[in-house]
């Protein structure tokens, strides 16, 4: 069994900007390094990787650097932002089976650079699935994600003060949060509705940040996990979720495209979990744009389905007195956007007692990855 | 879109001899709307692909739909885009729902008239469940299927 075989001992992480000098592999190596260093953990030990599919760095470009020892487990997770939890819950389960004894998962991108978009790069012809929807101006996450949020805003009544509660909430957060983009930058709803629109219905703070940066975690036995430097974060429970005839980003073409990934996801997490979500006093949700943290509350249990938005009322989403703090480092909005990467080491931080927005007693922490593509989730608890 | 042109347009356009697309792209070329049917047990599915996820059949067969629809939901990108479409921005870009099996959408642009462009329409008045009707338009060798009032 997975529950609590193993924990999360090192978080590091680069700093976050746009054009940072360093390489991708640079700032991999670096993040990976310093959670080593975080775990008091010697490099040669480590015998286990998992990163994500799009991840630009190889194991053995890593292994090099770093001066790893000899891997006996490395895989990936796809699917982009859906990979995250993924990837620490394969570390999870390498070392929980024998696999390795030392995991190391990581994400490592130069998102600023206008190159690295991924939309940017389509061929002129389309053969695969983006035939369907590209030709026709549908071109951005952006524009895809917002064909949803419209469809749920006619179904379910939520507004554009809704999403404002979202991006006002991170936002506050990254400002307590020295390490986030946004740090000192803060916003007001007015600011929020003078925004500029991307794919109406959703303005610009609506939308993630570009951001360079790594950030990694080291995972061993929970059995060897007390005897090191922090606090162990235990590995509660894991999932991934790919819902029947779902489509990536483009999730248009079954009979319930607002019943997401999260969905299939929370059914396996909360199976295998000893608490339920009134449990988790925290929680790190995948925002790459606002409208997926509404269709997350529904799709993890924190409200029935259509109760996302309003969910979102009465500072629900704000430390250090709402009813579910969340992306209490500022989350992708407005921390950094590293894939939702930096969503799994807030979460280790809550767990350890020290985020920036610390939640009191907060003990369980949920973690989410991408809503909209093929996802993953965690369940961290002290 | 713009009108019939053969020269590069800048659009990102489907190749229309791709496996699974090329009868569909056929058909619009044709002046017709085709939906895949499994072969077998008949179910409609789109986008278009080998197998059918009711019955595993590998049979297909393309039937031509009606090209009714409602308007199921809509968006309107402002730039960042690509040239060609940040050229025609601020446009719309909507997914219908065919009468025939509402759970077979396709995304697509509605148009103030069949032979306009999709950014000639007031965005402000598109309305989820509103009626439309498909037309066709040629972009360099590609017929997109597009959509008006109906």
């Amino acid at each position: 069994m997975l529950k609590d075989a193993t924990a999360i001992v090192g978080i590091g992480q680069t700093a976050f900007g746009k054009g940072l000098p360093d390489t991708e592999l640079s700032l991999a190596c670096q993040a990976i390094s310093r959670a080593l260093d975080d775990a008091g953990i010697a490099p040669a030990e480590v015998d286990g990787l998992a990163s994500f599919t799009m991840e630009p760095n190889r194991e053995v470009d890593v292994a090099r650097n770093v001066g790893l020892g000899d891997i006996t487990y490395f895989s990936q997770v796809g699917y982009g932002g859906g990979a995250g939890c993924g990837v620490v819950l394969q570390a999870a389960m390498a070392v929980a089976t024998g696999q390795c004894r030392v995991a190391v998962a990581w994400r490592a991108r130069k998102r600023a650079s206008k190159a690295s978009r991924p939309w940017a790069q389509v061929p002129q012809r389309l053969s695969d699935h983006w035939q369907w929807s590209r030709p026709w101006g549908l071109l951005r996450p952006v524009d895809e994600v917002a064909m949803l949020t419209r469809r749920y805003i006619h179904e379910y009544g939520a507004t554009r003060d809704h999403l404002a509660n979202v991006a006002l909430a991170f936002r506050k957060h990254a400002n307590r949060n020295p390490a986030a983009t946004m740090f000192d930058k803060p916003m007001t709803r007015e600011d929020y509705f003078a925004a500029r629109m991307i794919s109406e219905p959703l303005c610009l703070f609506d939308n993630c940040l570009e951001t360079d940066g790594a950030l990694a975690v080291v995972l061993v036995a929970a059995d060897r996990a007390v005897d090191l430097p922090h606090p162990p974060v235990y590995v509660h429970a894991g999932a991934q979720g790919l819902p029947p005839q779902h489509q990536t980003m483009i999730n248009y073409f079954n009979d319930n495209p607002l019943r997401g990934p999260s969905w299939t996801a929370a059914g396996q997490l909360w199976r295998n979990a000893d608490f339920g979500p009134a449990d988790v006093k925290v929680a790190q949700i995948y925002d790459a744009f606002s409208p997926l943290v509404p269709l997350s509350l529904e799709g993890y249990g924190f409200c029935e389905r259509g109760e996302g938005a309003a969910f979102t009322e009465n500072s629900a989403l704000e430390w250090p007195d709402g009813r579910l703090p969340t992306n209490t480092a500022g989350g992708g909005m407005s921390e950094a956007y590293v894939h939702g990467f930096n969503l799994v080491l807030e979460g280790a931080r809550q767990m350890r007692g020290t985020s920036t927005s610390q939640v009191d007693g907060a003990d369980t922490c949920l973690v989410t990855s991408g809503e909209g593509v093929p996802t993953s989730a965690l369940l961290l608890r002290s | 879109m713009a009108n019939v042109s053969k020269k590069k347009t800048g659009f990102l356009l489907p190749d229309v001899e791709s496996e699974d697309g090329a009868a569909f792209w056929a058909g619009t070329a044709r002046g017709e709307l085709l939906v895949q049917a499994c072969g077998s047990c008949g179910t409609w599915r789109f986008p278009p692909r080998p197998m059918c996820p009711h019955c595993r059949s590998l049979e297909v067969r393309w039937e031509p739909a009606s090209g009714r629809a409602t308007i199921w939901s809509y968006v309107v990108p402002h730039p960042p885009l690509l040239p060609a479409y940040a050229e025609l921005a601020p446009y719309n870009v909507i997914v219908v729902a065919l009468d025939e099996d509402p759970t077979i959408r396709m995304v697509g642009n509605l148009l103030e008239h069949p032979e306009g462009a999709i950014n000639d329409l007031d965005a402000s008045t598109i309305v989820i469940g509103a009626p439309v009707r498909v037309v066709f338009q040629v972009v360099e060798d590609v017929t997109m299927p597009q959509w008006t009032r109906a």
